[in-house]
């Protein structure tokens, strides 16, 4: 990037919220997914809205790709710098604007940490569900961004059941606002919905409006394991069968619960095959005779032990080993690569099997955990970056994987995103003409392919420069500014 | 380009590539680190200052001032090694990366690196010249001495910030603990415990009453109690400050001093020093001479709260009408992992009201040497300790190790609040001296 266009960067947030020394570039060069890494020309903490518009047009005009980025644990390189790319860091736009008890909804900045806000609104008696593994460090925007889902995806949903509107910023440099508190509202097109999971590809938030709902009251937490996986598999959908919806039901198989165990050393068993975590919770009766019914069907399908949590500060410890799971697999090997295929919750117990001989066909060592309530198992290979065969035939696996959950109804990925990791394997999810329409989208939103390029879809490189149609709408946005 | 100089340096001291290959990078340190609350930057993170590392390792980052700087700034409170899942030694790399720093020409100037080694090599690694020292401290601060000094460093604006370094010297005690405590020591009914002691060297010169403590705590529990006097510095502070032979060398003289006696448990009261010779026997695994020794003496070193707590308390306690809370040292929650048993000793004592502190493990910005060296850092790290401890409303603050005792001090005297800063052991004491 030429230094012309560094200064006018440098110019735009400030001297102190620019950064290139080489010691940055570095410590942004990653996110949280395994093996990719590129460095960034430059890293900005911009002040204001008004900043990051004045960003974009530069980007237009200069032609350099502008990442945005929250905490950085994203898995599937959503917030990796591209070529010729500087880092727009959101971190530190960190507050909650409002929580408004009367409406039930929550106006925040995208830097809030997930787990932060959880607690601030649970002060109230209120409750906002997601809850990915990493909910203590990473922000609500980059969850919007990932439409990440979590533990409680089950019975609660995802990010994007909780998103009510958002104001942002376009890649041409617009600042826009998309929704608000109304609980109905279908002025136009719904905006919200291809904006929530887009990676950072079509604008970046400033302001983010949540949905809450009241805290449910009481809880119970179960821990089962089973000498054979597939009973575990089967008893997954026999709840689901008999009508019970779990706030979770988390999978552990014998390697991911034995580096949990390692871990956090709460005495998991280390023999079983595997191991399920079942959370019902409500504010009446129901939460007692769901457990109940859980129980039987636990029963039914030969679990060896089965325990209940006695207070809530075990069930606590419990459910942050499960948040840990991914991460503790690292003790095994140097590199842990974690997929998040996902199908329809029927066809979780095949869906196990299939796991197991993909790594029994390529060779490779998987530890198979996963939210196995809403059909969402995290397939983690645990291998070593720097033997390249054996990441050949651990790419091998994951593609065995995939095409598997693909004829079972799935996809290749429920939470994590697509991003650079899962981009090659997009259309065989979504079909030709899905990626497309994508495509489209991208365009007309970013003519000059200046926001996250390459992030989900690869739009083809223009030699040519822009269009000139497209030209114009930048000029006429520079004026307009 | 790195010199070939540097090159020797790197491969002498950094972690081999297995080790630094661990980091996945995926982030779960980021909510525990101080030094990453306080910037937001990335660089300012463990996986952050790991990247870096790596990056140096690998010949593709120069070693630079900035480098030195982030190295410098982490608190090796080793939160994040609580945090991490994948069990990544982050505490080794940083200390290894601050090996090379001193070593090199980047960094603090090399007069402020020939203080900082003269310190820590001259004074604290020489006991009797630390008790030298704290003797003339001790004159410093009885006199009117002190005052004059002070007076005059808060006259002159640019030497204003030394009156908040001044004030965080511990006050020296009047008679220093090796003093006071015999060589040997017998409990009044026959012993069921043979234990060594080791007296640290803050405690013995600026905290000789808790040592004191320590061992009245011990006989009263039956324990036979030998405390060497010869032994030395454990060299904790200068392994965190990048002078690892220094260390080595005093580790090597203390595993020498304690063969020769023989004892069940060898307790430490200082969470610091404690931590660090847990780790003598990683620190000599490959050493001929010393590997089977350094086994021997780690696996019998106790923290005095981690040996209390598993045994029989032989004596009755007496009720104590207190408001408590506990504030986690850094190296007893995260490198020795004890957390438990502090509390568990805490409930052991009758009439105790125990509050919640909110995020009782994290640092108080004592880290060391790290609030003299880093001084406004730690300052910021001390306010959000302050207000924690604020909110919970206790009469006395128990902690367990010096550094944590003289900056929690430090702290509430700055910001004015009443609240009593106490050892575990000490409290431990009152309730079995108090009677009804």
């Amino acid at each position: 990037m030429q230094n012309s266009t560094l200064n006018s960067i440098r110019k735009i947030v400030g001297r102190e919220h620019y950064f290139d020394s080489p010691e940055d570039r570095v410590s942004y060069s990653y996110d949280g997914t395994p093996m990719l890494q590129q460095l960034p020309e430059a890293v900005v903490f911009p002040q204001n809205s008004e900043q990051i518009s004045e960003l974009l047009f530069l980007a237009n005009k200069e032609k350099f790709s502008i990442v945005p980025r929250g905490a950085g644990t994203g898995l599937s390189g959503g917030s990796i710098p591209t070529e010729n790319s500087i880092v727009v860091v959101m971190t530190k736009w960190n507050e909650i604007l409002e929580i408004d008890t009367a409406n039930l909804t929550a106006l925040v900045e995208p830097g809030i940490v997930t787990g932060i806000l959880q607690k601030e609104v649970e002060k109230l008696g209120l409750f906002y569900p997601p809850d990915p593994g990493s909910m203590n460090v990473c922000t609500i925007g980059g969850n919007v961004a990932e439409n990440a889902g979590g533990l409680r995806g089950l019975k609660y949903g995802v990010t994007k059941n909780y998103v009510l509107g958002m104001e942002m910023v376009l890649p041409t440099g617009e600042l826009i606002k998309i929704g608000g508190k109304n609980v109905k509202d279908v002025a136009g097109y719904n905006l919200k919905d291809i904006v929530v999971g887009s990676e950072g590809t079509l604008g970046i938030y400033t302001k983010i409006l949540l949905k809450l709902i009241p805290f449910p009251t009481l809880s119970k937490t179960i821990t089962v394991n089973f000498k054979n996986i597939l009973d575990s598999g089967k008893s997954v959908a026999d709840i689901i069968a008999a009508q019970i919806t779990p706030s979770m039901m988390e999978f552990l198989d014998n390697t991911t619960m034995n580096c949990v165990e390692d871990y956090t050393k709460i005495g998991l068993d280390r023999h079983s095959e595997a191991m399920l975590l079942i959370e019902v919770d409500g504010r009446g009766s129901s939460v007692d005779e769901d457990s109940e019914t859980i129980l039987s069907i636990l029963k039914k399908n030969n679990a060896s032990e089965i325990k209940i949590a006695d207070t809530p500060a075990q069930a606590l410890l419990l459910k942050t080993a499960r948040r840990s799971a991914f991460s503790a697999l690292a003790r095994r090997k140097p590199t842990t690569i974690l997929e998040d295929a996902t199908v329809p919750r029927s066809e979780v117990p095949v869906m196990i099997e299939k796991i197991k001989e993909a790594a029994s066909i390529f060779n490779v060592s998987i530890g198979n955990f996963g939210h196995a309530g809403d059909g969402n198992l995290h397939p983690t290979c645990l291998t070593d970056e720097r033997d390249s065969e054996e990441i050949n035939r651990v790419h091998k696996a994951f593609e065995f994987i995939f095409n598997e959950a693909i004829k079972l109804g799935g996809t290749i990925t429920g939470e994590h995103g697509t991003g650079l990791a899962k981009k090659g394997f997009l259309e065989s999810a979504v079909g030709k003409e899905g990626v497309e329409f994508m495509k489209k989208i991208k365009l007309a939103v970013d003519p000059n392919n200046v926001l996250n390029p390459g992030k989900i879809l690869t739009i083809a490189p223009r030699c040519e420069g822009a269009l000139p149609s497209r030209r114009d709408q930048i000029s006429e946005f520079h004026s307009h500014h | 380009m790195i010199s070939t100089k540097d090159k020797a340096l790197l491969k002498k001291y950094l972690p081999n590539d297995d080790v630094l290959t661990q980091c996945m990078h995926c982030g779960m340190c980021l909510a525990t680190c101080p030094t990453y609350e306080m910037t937001k930057m990335e660089r300012s993170s463990p996986r952050g200052r790991i990247k870096l590392i790596k990056s140096v390792a690998e010949g593709k980052l120069d070693l630079s001032n900035l480098f030195a700087e982030e190295m410098n700034f982490c608190l090796d409170c080793q939160a994040c090694e609580t945090a991490c899942p994948a069990g990544v030694q982050y505490g080794k790399m940083v200390e290894s990366a601050r090996v090379v720093i001193e070593h090199s020409k980047v960094g603090a100037s090399k007069i402020n690196k020939l203080i900082k080694k003269f310190m820590l090599n001259s004074v604290v690694a020489k006991h009797y010249r630390l008790k030298l020292l704290a003797r003339v401290l001790y004159f410093y601060q009885n006199t009117p001495l002190r005052k004059w000094i002070v007076n005059g460093l808060a006259f002159f604006p640019a030497t204003q910030k030394y009156v908040e370094i001044e004030s965080l010297t511990p006050t020296i005690s009047k008679h220093f603990s090796s003093k006071i405590i015999a060589e040997k020591e017998y409990p009044e009914k026959p012993a069921k415990y043979k234990i060594a002691f080791s007296t640290g060297c803050i405690m013995d010169v600026a905290f000789a009453d808790i040592n004191v403590d320590t061992i009245e705590v011990l006989k009263k529990n039956e324990c036979e109690i030998i405390t060497p006097k010869d032994q030395v510095c454990c060299g904790s502070l200068h392994a965190h400050n990048g002078q690892i032979d220094k260390a080595k060398k005093l580790a090597k003289k203390n595993l020498d001093v304690f063969s020769k006696h023989e004892y069940d448990f060898l307790i430490s009261n200082s969470a610091g020093c404690g931590a660090f010779m847990k780790e003598y026997v990683h620190l000599f695994k490959d050493d001929p001479k010393y590997a089977e020794k350094a086994k021997l003496f780690s696996n019998r070193v106790k923290d005095i709260s981690e040996f209390l707590a598993n045994i029989e308390p032989s004596t009755p306690m007496f009720a104590l009408k207190e408001k408590v809370t506990y504030h986690d040292a850094c190296h007893l929650c995260h490198s020795q992992k004890i957390t438990e048993e502090p509390r568990k000793l805490l409930r052991q004592i009758p009439g105790l009201e125990i509050v919640n502190l909110e995020e009782s493990q994290w640092c108080c910005g004592s880290a060391g040497i790290y609030n003299v060296t880093q001084h406004e850092d730690a300052e910021k790290i001390l306010d959000r300790k302050i207000k924690n401890l604020k909110e919970t409303g206790a009469d006395i603050v128990v902690t367990g190790n010096p550094g944590c005792i003289g900056q929690l001090k430090y702290g509430i005297k700055k910001y004015g609040l009443s609240m009593e800063v106490m050892h575990t052991v000490t409290l431990i004491k009152k309730s079995l001296n108090l009677k009804n």
